[in-house]
């Protein structure tokens, strides 16, 4: 147990401050924790924190499947204060085992508190939390949009892009502080790849036609991407950099956000068979068209593939939009939310969405997929939108 | 930290070297658009990219410092796009040929083809312009999906031009998806005003 308490900082988490973290004297004996992670709500109390460390302590651990109730109807409690540093106890009330005591310096108020929610995570799912990962999306304020980066609850917002142009579809590449996106800045939608802790940026795709929706393999080596340049709005794989490409489909039709299964070995897109828009795989090197059954449910787009391999979420468009999964080898699809877009978060259970608002405008929501709840980002004021999320792995 | 990075900011020029393409001409199956070639470069004709401010990150982080790869030149770019870099356009003068579509579709109608054959007779008159179509759809799709559509839009009034004897490498097709809807409002009559085609005039760069 205390090994997974021991800090890692990720490529990714590393660039929030770094946090000191000490054990406070008190766990005696662990015990299993069993019957959790299914589809119901956890309950649990949290009591001593006060300001923005327990509004972000609250959020974190909603998303993540909990619910808030009084101390003697949880099943597990948290104690803990903020002044001056976060600190936090996590006991089993029933039996009164010791999880979790933990306090933390350094960074801020928030990114401590972050860091005691994926903690608690931890010592009770035994899953890594998502509490300090990054999110990329897109912000269109009309005439322009750019794209932005930001704190998985929307918060610590930076601009990564200042072109007063259009963008669309930016995506992370695994592990690093790079994103692929789309850009018209030079006239036409092309592909960028750009280092975060740079600034530098390079064409990946620039094309007559359309180039769009990059998806980085999950080796960081290769690009999935839809070009025109054949004729028709095909999937295409390339080296990281735009070389070498192969182009994986010849239709007439117009392919669609393709994304990688988490070993790199198939490709899951968008098609049209037989007059109908289905999700459809192929392998990245090449090879027949497999259409992914959907069930009843019809008319899919934008598919993600969750990093565990088991299930592919997506837009379902049957009168309104509505978010689905479907096992990864096809099947049934179940119909969760109303949204669009998702991108899975690195745990496979959470999900970052678009909504749309009755006005048009757009704005980022989380869920989470077991327990279908969903959790609304605080939205950018005025007309601008926000969309097309892709969650850091 | 940060520093360096500034640094090498102030180091790097990013200019890309470009491929200068010929285009094939084919009219049968879908047609190739141009720019499909990859040979290497003609200095000048390179678009530059400029770096944009790094993100900021904390001082006092334990980040890893990730490899840069300062390479500058090396991918392919379509010289014909460049070719139609400073043309000037006229959004104007076919304004009144704007194409539109049914909902989901990018078959050309029947209503249609005459606003598409009068910009074909016009270009069999002038030599010296090209053509920029751009495909829109309504806001009735996903992003990415709308993207790919508006293509497909753009690409069949192309071919319908190409069927009429326009030269394939004088037609463009760009697609904006749903990020540039002609009517803001959100029920049927702005949706069908939505999904079109629009005709931009590329004239040659005054001499």
């Amino acid at each position: 147990m205390k090994s997974k308490l021991v800090i890692t900082l990720s490529l990714l988490t590393g660039i929030t401050l770094a946090l000191s973290v000490a054990r406070l004297p008190a766990a005696e004996e662990q015990i299993e924790i069993e019957g959790t992670g299914g589809s119901k709500l956890i309950p649990i109390s949290l009591e001593g924190f006060s300001g923005e460390a327990a509004t972000v302590l609250k959020s974190d651990l909603e998303v993540a499947g909990f619910k808030f109730v009084t101390p003697d109807q949880a099943q597990f409690n948290v104690a803990g204060g903020n002044n001056p540093n976060v600190q936090g106890r996590l006991n089993d009330r029933i039996t009164k085992a010791s999880l979790l005591a933990m306090a933390y310096t350094g960074g801020s108020l928030r990114t401590q508190a972050h860091r005691l929610a994926d903690d608690i995570v931890m010592a009770i799912t035994r899953k890594k939390g998502i509490a300090q990962t990054k999110i990329a999306f897109k912000i269109d304020a009309g005439n322009t949009s750019e794209i932005y980066i930001a704190d998985y609850d929307g918060y610590n917002r930076q601009a990564v892009t200042q072109d007063g142009s259009v963008v669309a579809a930016p995506t992370w590449a695994p592990g690093r502080l790079a994103l692929y996106y789309t850009s018209y800045k030079l006239g036409n939608p092309d592909i960028y790849s750009q280092d975060l802790l740079t600034g530098t940026r390079k064409i990946v795709a620039r094309y007559s036609g359309l180039n769009t929706s990059a998806a980085v393999s999950p080796d960081g080596k290769h690009v999935t991407l839809i070009m025109s340049k054949g004729g028709s709005p095909d999937v295409y794989v390339c080296d990281a950099d735009g070389t070498n490409q192969k182009q994986l489909t010849k239709t007439r039709e117009d392919e669609s956000s393709p994304c990688w299964s988490p070993d790199g070995r198939t490709i899951c897109f968008v098609s049209r068979i037989a007059g109908g828009r289905a999700l459809c795989k192929i392998s990245a090197g090449g090879g027949e068209i497999r259409r992914l059954r959907t069930g009843l449910v019809s008319n899919p787009s934008e598919p993600d593939w969750s990093p565990d391999g088991k299930t592919i979420i997506f837009t379902a468009q049957m009168g309104d939009f509505n978010i689905c999964t479907v096992p990864a080898e096809g099947g049934d699809a179940t119909l969760l939310v109303a949204g669009e877009d998702p991108s899975w978060a690195p745990n496979s259970r959470t999900v970052i969405f678009t909504k749309r608002a009755k006005n048009g405008k757009r704005f980022l929501s989380l869920l989470d997929v077991p327990t279908k709840h969903v959790k609304d980002i605080a939205q950018i004021s005025g007309s601008a939108s926000c969309s097309q999320p892709s969650w850091a792995k | 930290m940060k520093r360096s990075y500034l640094f090498k900011l102030l180091v790097l020029g990013l200019f890309l070297t470009v491929a200068a393409t010929g285009c094939k001409k084919r009219v049968m199956g879908p047609t190739p658009i141009p720019g499909t070639a990859q040979k290497p470069a003609s200095p000048g004709t390179a678009p530059r990219i400029d770096n944009v401010r790094p993100v900021s990150t904390p001082p006092d982080v334990g980040a890893t410092q990730l490899p840069t790869d300062t390479a500058t030149g090396g991918i392919p770019t379509s010289a014909d796009l460049e070719l139609i870099q400073g043309m000037i356009p006229d959004r104007e003068r076919f304004k009144a040929e704007t194409v539109y579509f049914d909902y989901d579709r990018a078959a050309v109608k029947a209503s249609e083809k005459g606003r598409i054959e009068t910009v074909a007779n016009y270009f069999k008159q002038h030599s010296a312009e090209k053509l920029q179509i751009e495909g829109h759809c309504d806001e009735r799709g996903t992003e990415e999906y709308n993207r790919a559509l508006g293509e497909r839009r753009a690409l069949a009034i192309r071919e319908y031009l190409v069927n009429l004897g326009v030269a394939a490498d004088r037609v463009y097709t760009l697609s904006w998806g749903e990020d540039k809807p002609a009517d803001q409002g959100h029920d049927e009559t702005a949706w069908g005003k939505n999904r079109r085609g629009e005709f931009i005039l590329l004239k040659p760069k005054a001499q």
